[in-house]
């Protein structure tokens, strides 16, 4: 019993990214039993399911780095968006220059973009955390001029990736029921959970987001893990770039991952994160990321007029935001406890001590959500 | 004595004149060019190299470029080239308001101001001409290839650009005026978002598709959410194209999607010309400048009428090569 308790403990932080989702399924289930159903097409599955995982995986990835800078560097970083954007276009560049494409040259390119990604990821790292600018400030550097760099990369053109093997890495390779974004994106999640398991990573990032100063006197170099950080965004910064490259078959440097920023630290915040640093849960924010997902769709589900529709958003978010703010949770907590004593004492018909000892460890544990 | 000097006065003048008549005719035409950036879009960098290569020292202009997003910078831009004296001010304003007292400074300076691609809000009386596309008349061309080559009941998804851009509101209110009419149903009101998003478009479809909606026509404002709406429906398993049961129609004349036509993988797209120069350069060499607003010709094309010419010659961004589709 303790054991499940202490697992459950682990897991409440997901309680309220798993509500806010619960929510909106339970509002698109009364639009329509059917949201749930799958069905195959040519051999693939299809349904709202599948949609939603496929729409929201460069979201996913995404959210994940921003994950860890925010708790690192206690900052956003604002350029993803368009880092995204300059490391596909050297992966388009690099395909198209290549001549024939095997999956080799697709392959190589995407190492390549990595390694772009790694260089922009090294360029804002080394600004906040060697020359101490505010996150949003130093990304703001790119998020302006990101996109030009772009545009030139890409010869002043929108170049066009129509071969086979992106068709299929954006769309479903043959013989495969799943869409191969999806596929993408559980591998990197995957990926990051091995991370996360086997390094010091997180015991790092959350100790330097805590406090920097008492993790520099335990040994840790905050500068050294916030560039860290900057340098795994850039990773997921490339790898979201290059799917989304994918998936539009044609590099456009002005509109790919345009303001997915904007949804990508909403994904972290309703993910139960701290915008402001320290703990952090990854799992939180690729539920976060999802839950956004399901929003926009659910919006259109509910045929909320185009004019209307960011207004809706908007209000959505507010509520969505409110329910999960600490306040509501103590209250919730309490609540809930006054509820679960009343019913132990009807039950047991021992008020008392029993009561004072739950209400307590409720209160307790109250204080330590806060 | 007198008569002399008065034949000396007036040979003097003549000559002078003369002179400057001649200098004038070798002297290149002055002309100061506003106009947004061209990493804002395919369109605008067809229209900014357009630019370019009409107004260059070969073709007898001396032409200097300012390519900002910035309206401010943009006036200020404006009021230098009426200092140097330019003779034609041309101007694609990023905001359409405020700039009354460019207008007037240049008006006083005696320099002709010509507008292209987008307005300006003032009095019509503040500026020689402006070259702008109709895109009222380009929802027209869609509105009315649906009702020419689609059978009843015509169901349509209506997915939308910006809400409230000269090109959204142009683009729709043909269409909705059809569906008014009761010649055409609009099934499913979308829209791309202020990017015109290809990744939005797919959700719009998508939710239609849920929603059990019956359609045959998908009316995206612009290519890249056309794509979107067809990567939706191959998804889903839906045929469209020539042969297939959705009539797929965008705007703006991407190389991409007219090769997609020309496939049949699409069924029409629609032009919108961002190539001025030309027709300004023909007015400022002929003098002979209209007054007022002029509309661009435009065309639609249909899997019938496309030929290589025209991909090659009215197209913008590159060419994927014939015969190749970009889904």
């Amino acid at each position: 019993m303790p054991r499940f308790k202490a697992r459950f403990d682990r897991l409440s932080h997901l309680f309220f990214p798993l509500s806010v989702l619960v929510i909106l399924l339970i509002i698109n289930l009364l639009k329509g039993a059917d949201y749930f159903k799958i069905t195959m097409v040519n051999g693939v599955l299809y349904g709202n399911i599948p949609n939603i995982l496929y729409g929201a995986s460069e979201l996913v990835i995404l959210s994940i780095g921003m994950t860890l800078v925010t708790a690192a560097a206690r900052g956003q970083d604002i350029s993803i968006g368009e880092s995204g954007a300059i490391s596909s276009a050297i992966f388009v560049q690099y395909v198209l220059n290549a001549g024939e494409v095997t999956i080799w040259t697709i392959l190589v390119g995407f190492l390549i973009s990595c390694v772009a990604g790694l260089v922009i990821g090294a360029f804002n790292g080394t600004l906040v955390s060697f020359f101490n600018v505010q996150p949003m400030v130093a990304t703001l550097i790119l998020f302006l001029g990101g996109r030009s760099i772009a545009f030139i990369i890409d010869g002043k053109v929108s170049p066009i990736l129509a071969n086979p093997i992106s068709n299929k890495i954006g769309t479903v390779i043959p013989g495969v029921p799943i869409q191969t974004p999806i596929i993408l994106t559980a591998v990197f999640i995957a990926l990051v959970a091995v991370v996360l398991k086997t390094t010091n990573l997180r015991l790092y990032v959350e100790a330097v987001g805590i406090n920097p100063n008492a993790a520099r006197l335990n040994g840790i170099n905050p500068k050294k893990v916030i560039f860290l950080t900057f340098l795994l965004m850039g990773v997921c910064s490339a790898v979201a770039g290059f799917i989304a490259v994918n998936k539009v078959g044609r590099h456009d440097s002005v509109n790919l991952l345009k303001f997915i920023m904007m949804d990508a630290i909403l994904a972290v915040a309703l993910g139960g994160n701290s915008l402001s640093g320290g703990k952090f849960s990854i799992t939180g924010s690729i539920i976060g990321a999802y839950t956004i997902e399901v929003l926009n769709r659910t919006l259109l589900r509910l045929e909320v007029n185009p004019e209307a529709i960011k207004a809706f958003k908007a209000v959505f978010i507010i509520i969505l935001m409110i329910v999960a703010s600490p306040v509501v949770r103590v209250y919730a907590r309490k609540c809930l406890g006054k509820v679960k004593t009343f019913v132990a004492g009807n039950a047991i018909g021992k008020p008392g001590g029993l009561n004072q000892a739950v209400i307590s460890s409720m209160d307790s544990s109250a204080k330590k959500e806060e | 004595m007198k008569r002399l000097s008065l034949l000396l006065v007036v040979m003097l003048v003549l000559s002078t004149v003369c002179g400057l008549t001649l200098a004038a005719s070798q002297k290149l035409i002055k002309v100061g060019i506003v106009n947004l950036p061209p990493e804002e879009s395919g369109y605008r960098q067809a229209n900014v190299e357009d630019m370019n290569q009409v107004f260059s020292r070969a073709n007898g202009y001396d032409a200097k470029q300012t390519n900002t997003a910035d309206v401010n910078e943009q006036m200020a831009a404006a009021m230098g080239y009426i200092r140097d004296g330019v003779d034609y001010l041309l101007i694609s304003a990023a905001h359409a308001s405020g700039w009354d007292d460019v207008l007037l400074a240049a008006k006083r300076a005696g320099v002709s101001v010509i507008l292209f691609d987008r307005m300006i809000d003032t009095d019509p009386s503040n500026y020689q001409a402006a070259l702008v596309s109709d895109m009222y008349y380009e929802g027209q061309l869609a509105t009315d290839w649906i009702l020419n080559n689609v059978p009843e009941p015509r169901n349509v998804i209506l997915i939308r650009g910006q809400l409230g851009s000269a090109a959204e509101v142009g683009r729709s209110a043909p269409l909705l005026k059809a569906a008014a009419e009761g010649k055409l149903n609009v099934v499913w009101d979308g829209t791309g978002g202020d990017t015109w998003s290809l990744e939005e478009a797919r959700r719009v479809v998508e939710a239609a598709i849920a929603a059990g909606k019956d359609f045959n026509v998908i009316y995206a404002q612009n290519d890249g959410m056309a794509q979107g709406a067809c990567q939706a429906l191959e998804a889903a398993g839906i045929s469209f194209g020539k042969n297939g049961k959705v009539k797929i129609i965008g705007f703006d004349f991407n190389r991409f999607a007219l090769r997609n036509v020309q496939a049949g993988y699409w069924n029409a797209d629609v032009q919108c010309n961002p190539r001025m120069a030309g027709q300004i350069d023909q007015w400022i060499k002929s003098g002979n400048i209209p007054k007022g607003v002029v509309y661009q010709k435009e065309i639609i094309l249909d899997t019938n009428t496309i030929t290589d010419e025209h991909i090659e010659k009215y197209g913008i961004n590159p060419d994927p090569g014939k015969g190749v589709i970009t889904r």
